[in-house]
């Protein structure tokens, strides 16, 4: 995209700093080879090395994220605040589904995935398709398409804010021209289709429409990855499709559902696994565009365990909350496995 | 040019404009006037750049040492994450050794466990180490992870088992061949795992925000909430800190994307 000589310069410089970086001095690791190749003659196999190349990133995994895992579940079966609390059993959880903001959390955050997941994985589809299928500025389209996704959400989302401003917002002005009445956006708690019917649904039905800009500003910050990995996948289809696109329009469209999307189901499968769990871990989102105001109608579920753990210290019952999240996603992951793994087409 | 094709380019043409749109927005509001950026209007730049709002922005917050911060941590983050992902995806790739198996699964399960839903125990972990408030706690945890490893696994799987042999012949272990070898080779996929890791951590939230405290040890994402919080009126100082988070990541993606885009993440996914 860029043709700039400065830039392939720059880029080949950071690489070879890395690269260089990487070298640890040859004589360390001729010593360590040997040590290794001693042990492997002893009748060690590969174990030696292997001890040596995992235990690094192994030993943060474990200390981390696995061990973490057990003591989290340890921790949510004490009560009371900052620790100190007294053995309760079970009853965090208890008190996690008699709580009605815990429910309201799971409820957004339920609204959220449904409403992220399949309107980019939709869009992020066709707009990688019609990447796929142009010449001329393909680069740099797809560079802006990416664009937010490496963008910080903290800082993208104050941009969302000032445009969804309802006072000097863009959003609002433009509806102004088509005639239609400006909405308070991302400070209005009632539910969208409250405002959509004119009030013939209970305001309390539905997502609200805060909720509803905070899943479209999600959609616009994240659907640069999956176009990106479809655009791959495109790329990677045997250039016989290729041929075969170029016949009539309705031709087209039958070839795209019966060849085109189950060639790309692997790449599909992955985008809907890793999309699910990305989108019950959203917090940066959240917590900017809803800065100050603790509202419940857009407060998800990690934004609950942070507010019982950080604001009000109840870190057994948010361990509790922090228990029962871990076991939908991992429980959704497997879930969609059993279900759509039989109808994934491997090569 | 069928109309067909016009009509495509017209969609994504205008789709990308509005993808982009907010960060125009956001560039040309940055620097106006503060009563030019309040008013509402569709006139994207300012009629006169007032550079000196960039000044005016680090006057207001210490953005220089949140920059310095973020850097540090996101650099240092970014280069051991690279290495340990390396070293065991290689070994995952290329080693035999009991309980190989095993150890892939627990790592790819790793994988489906966010930091996010296990972070109390981590907090706790940290602060008995005496690390609250202090660099190891926002680099340490995050010096490996699983996604990382599995992708230089599949990077190191399509290197042909020759070249470690041919290597082998020459007297070349298995620590001289990954580093000396397979480094070069695997390059690609090493800037893709290089690049998430800087944005991931550059743009990390919720875990500075529960181990730190003190104003010193604020990095950017961290400040620039606080910072909406102070200046929040001031709309055009803001859209600059705004902007000037925003510039290190998008120009890192620019100078990695030749790399990563189309080669690394479609192998990634497919083996």
């Amino acid at each position: 995209m860029l043709p700039f000589k400065q830039v392939s310069i720059v880029v080949n410089m950071i690489t070879k700093i890395m690269v260089c970086c990487l070298h640890v001095p040859d004589r360390i690791l001729g010593f360590l080879d040997d040590r290794l190749e001693r042990l492997q003659r002893r009748g060690f196999g590969d174990l030696p090395g292997a001890v040596v190349l995992l235990f690094p990133g192994l030993f943060i995994l474990a200390l981390f994220i696995l061990i973490p895992m057990v003591s989290t579940f340890y921790m949510s079966l004490f009560g009371g605040r900052h620790g100190t609390g007294a053995f309760v059993g079970f009853n965090n959880y208890l008190d996690a589904f008699r709580s009605h903001d815990f429910r309201q959390s799971l409820l957004v955050t339920i609204y959220y995935v449904l409403g992220v997941i399949p309107i980019s994985l939709v869009l992020s589809f066709f707009v990688a398709f019609g990447l796929y299928r142009i010449r001329k500025f393909r680069g740099l389209l797809r560079s802006f398409y990416f664009l937010p996704y490496v963008t910080s959400a903290v800082a993208s989302a104050l941009i969302w804010r000032s445009l969804f401003n309802p006072q000097s917002g863009v959003v609002n002005m433009i509806l102004g021209f088509f005639g239609a009445a400006p909405q308070q956006w991302l400070l209005e708690p009632r539910g969208v289709l409250h405002i959509l019917s004119g009030g013939a649904i209970p305001a309390s039905w539905g997502p609200s429409l805060a909720l509803v800009c905070i899943i479209l500003f999600d959609i616009w910050h994240s659907c640069g990855f999956s176009i990106v990995v479809f655009f791959a996948g495109f790329s990677s289809l045997p250039p016989e499709i290729e041929e075969a696109a170029r016949m009539d329009g309705a031709e087209r469209w039958r070839l795209l559902r019966h060849i085109t999307l189950p060639l790309l189901s692997p790449t599909l499968f992955f985008l809907l696994v890793v999309g699910v769990i990305k989108a019950f871990q959203a917090f940066n989102s959240f917590y900017a565009l809803t800065q100050g105001e603790n509202m419940a109608d857009r407060q998800n579920l990690i934004l609950y365990i942070y507010a019982q753990f950080y604001q009000y210290g109840y870190w057994g019952y948010a361990s509790a909350v922090a228990v029962l999240l871990m076991l939908a996603i991992v429980a959704l992951t497997f879930l969609q496995w059993r279900i759509l793994e039989s109808r994934i087409h491997y090569e | 040019m069928n109309v067909q094709r016009k009509l495509m380019y017209a969609v994504l043409i205008v789709g990308a404009f509005l993808t982009i749109y907010p960060f125009l927005w956001m560039v040309g509001t940055a620097f106006k006037t503060l009563p030019e950026a309040g008013m509402q209007s569709l006139r994207l730049f300012p009629k006169v750049w007032q550079w000196e709002n960039l000044t005016a922005t680090f006057r207001a917050a210490p953005f220089g040492r949140y920059f310095f911060n973020s850097l540090l941590i996101s650099g240092l983050v970014c280069f051991f994450v690279c290495l340990t992902s390396l070293m065991a995806g290689y070994a995952f790739a290329r080693l035999r050794f009991p309980g190989r198996n095993v150890l892939f699964m627990i790592t790819l399960f790793s994988m489906m466990v966010p930091f996010e839903a296990v972070f109390i125990p981590n907090f706790v972990l940290i602060t008995k180490l005496g690390w609250y408030n202090s660099y190891f706690a926002l680099i340490v945890p995050w010096c490996a992870n699983a996604f990382s490893i599995f992708l230089m696994r599949q990077a190191f799987l399509g290197i042909p088992r020759d070249y470690y042999d041919a290597a082998r012949m020459d007297g070349c272990g298995h620590l001289r061949f990954l580093f000396r070898i397979g480094v070069p080779l695997v390059k690609p996929m090493l800037v893709t795992v290089a690049l998430f890791a800087f944005l991931g951590s550059y743009n990390a939230l919720l875990w500075p925000l529960i181990v730190t405290a003190d104003e010193n040890m604020r990095v950017v994402q961290v400040g620039l909430t606080a910072f909406y919080g102070d200046a929040g009126t001031r709309l055009n100082l803001l859209m600059c800190a705004s902007t000037v988070v925003i510039l290190p990541s998008v120009a890192l993606y620019i100078l990695a994307q030749r790399h990563f885009v189309e080669n690394a993440l479609g192998s990634g996914i497919k083996g």
